[in-house]
């Protein structure tokens, strides 16, 4: 009994009947759910000629994979997605502690914040491609257009705001009278911040990490418009195996190598975040 | 002093997201042959890119799909968020997991996927599949945006509807639409824009013959920038923001009540 009444005060919300929700599950199992399992499928079969596919259950794609030249992709991948996370982190940072613990105008500081996460990431990669240019002012001579670099500064752009919201959220929730106090018996600010607000704040920064890690393990646009698709990471490996060699039984591979490392990447988290919130009861 | 610093940085964070999106719209207004040659003030791009065939064409593509894919889910992720409260645990975290897994599945794995999935199942790549796809996710944005708020609503006043002897139907229409509509009216704006603006997704599901205005954008990124396209991302980025600014100011006039979101951004 006790535990109905738990249950229905955690979900809450007025009551309707359970198969308004057939719709939209019917959408995702036809749309969604069937074309990464036909994706699976596809990782085990094999290419025959130039576009025949042969469904002869077999390793060969993900053997291909340990060729130590994809191995480099990986890494440069992770390296990639790696770097992103910890830019953005430190960068993002401050911002959002300011808008917690400063800020006046949050509404509008904080849908200055939202409004790129919602803009068009394609015009947002473009502006570079104008800013890299040879001839745009001071910045076009440092030469950056389709390097490594200019790839790196893409993606930090691109995911910056997906990094500071949850930030912002931990932070927002904070007591900063517990910092002030902290002080006031003679914690040095920075002693007072790594004590109280690190610890308060680290479910944010684990949510942040990994909403940017995601996309950035994936990430097609900025290595194919910044790098010039030269430097070649997980996302356009795969694009290059559908739009190039038409090779889709190892773009599958790929696809799949990259999904279940990330699966494994959420996985740790949900234990790290329910670890925390065993400790603080 | 510590709090001017900080205070310093976050200013400069906000220039290194607002400049580059400024410099586009900057650019946009030069009335020279090559971007960054400054011949003065003109806003002769814009009307040669509304009078430009191959430009308006994917530009009303584009439109046509980003209506009706929120307009469907719309439908779809309203009736999931109405049901998903009530639902067993055990229907209720797996389908919760869907949700986000379709938010957070790295683009190019899903754009593929689907490729896969329409070339397999025979159905011919063009609009229909393009808007097929989008609604995946978006469904999914509708769904949580709409939860949020329904959640948080209370059940006393449909209660008294059911026992005052309205069905389910008429209990939706006058009690729970009137307070919902806002959410889903937010929620069905962001999907509109989410489709407007995807690129990967429709990149790999949209055939040879169909083009939207990022496919178009993109495709003629290989000749390099040139002033048309400034003019036509200007145009992108004003139809977004205000369909994003009319969603941000809806959900917080009518007051969310939880903080930091169901979705990021939110």
């Amino acid at each position: 009994m006790r535990r109905r009444a738990e249950e229905r005060a955690g979900a809450g919300g007025p009551r309707y009947p359970a198969w308004l929700s057939l719709p939209a599950i019917a959408w995702y199992v036809a749309f969604f759910v069937c074309p990464l399992a036909i994706m699976a499928v596809f990782s085990f079969s094999r290419r025959e000629g130039f576009s025949d596919i042969v469904y002869d259950f077999n390793l060969e794609n993900y053997k291909d994979l340990l060729d130590p030249l994809y191995g480099e992709v990986f890494t440069r991948t992770l390296g990639l997605a790696a770097v992103g996370t910890i830019a953005t982190l430190v960068i993002g940072f401050p911002l959002a502690y300011y808008l917690a613990r400063y800020a006046k105008h949050k509404t509008l500081l904080l849908l200055l914040v939202v409004v790129p996460f919602w803009t068009s990431i394609l015009i947002r990669t473009y502006a570079w491609l104008i800013i890299f240019d040879p001839d745009f002012p001071v910045i076009g001579a440092l030469d950056l257009l389709y390097t490594t670099k200019a790839v790196y500064i893409g993606v930090v752009y691109t995911y910056l705001p997906l990094m500071v919201l949850p930030l912002y959220a931990a932070l927002e929730r904070m007591d900063w009278s517990l910092v002030e106090a902290a002080e006031d018996l003679g914690d040095s600010p920075l002693r007072a911040f790594r004590r109280i607000t690190l610890p308060l704040a680290t479910p944010g920064i684990v949510a942040g990490s990994l909403l940017v890690f995601i996309p950035m393990m994936g990430e097609y646009l900025n290595p194919v418009l910044l790098g010039g698709d030269k430097t070649i990471y997980a996302g356009n490996l795969i694009g290059q195996q559908f739009l190039l060699s038409r090779d889709w039984p190892f773009g599958s591979a790929i696809a799949m190598v990259l999904i279940l490392s990330m699966t494994v990447i959420v996985l740790v988290y949900a234990r790290m975040t329910s670890r925390e919130e065993a400790l603080s009861g | 002093m510590g709090r001017r610093l900080i205070g310093g940085w976050a200013a400069l964070v906000y220039v290194f997201l607002y400049a580059p999106i400024l410099v586009v719209v900057v650019y946009a207004f030069n009335g020279g042959r090559q971007v960054l040659n400054w011949e003065g003030f003109s806003t002769k791009w814009f009307g040669e890119a509304l009078s430009d065939p191959t430009i308006t064409e994917p530009l009303k593509n584009s439109l046509v799909i980003g209506v009706s894919n929120a307009l469907i889910a719309c439908v779809l992720g309203t009736a999931l968020a109405l049901s998903m409260p009530r639902m067993h645990r055990w229907v209720r975290v797996p389908v919760d997991g869907l949700v986000y897994m379709t938010l957070v599945t790295p683009e190019i794995v899903f754009g593929i996927s689907a490729l896969i999935f329409f070339v397999q199942a025979g159905v011919g790549l063009g609009l229909k599949t393009i808007l097929i796809a989008h609604v995946v996710f978006n469904a999914s944005v509708v769904a949580l945006i709409v939860r949020a708020r329904f959640v948080g609503m209370g059940e006393s006043l449909e209660e008294a509807s059911y026992d005052l002897g309205a069905g389910p139907l008429s209990t939706f229409r006058q009690v729970t639409l009137p307070r919902l509509a806002p959410a889903i009216l937010a929620g069905g704006l962001l999907a509109f824009t989410f489709s407007f603006d995807d690129f990967i997704t429709s990149f790999f599901v949209s055939g040879a013959g169909t083009t939207t205005l990022p496919l178009r954008i993109f495709s003629s990124l290989r000749f390099g920038i040139s002033p048309v396209v400034n003019a036509t991302a200007v145009m992108i980025l004003a139809l977004t923001l205000v369909a994003v600014v009319i969603a941000y100011l809806v959900l917080r006039r009518t007051g969310s009540e939880r903080r930091g979101g169901a979705l990021p951004g939110v």
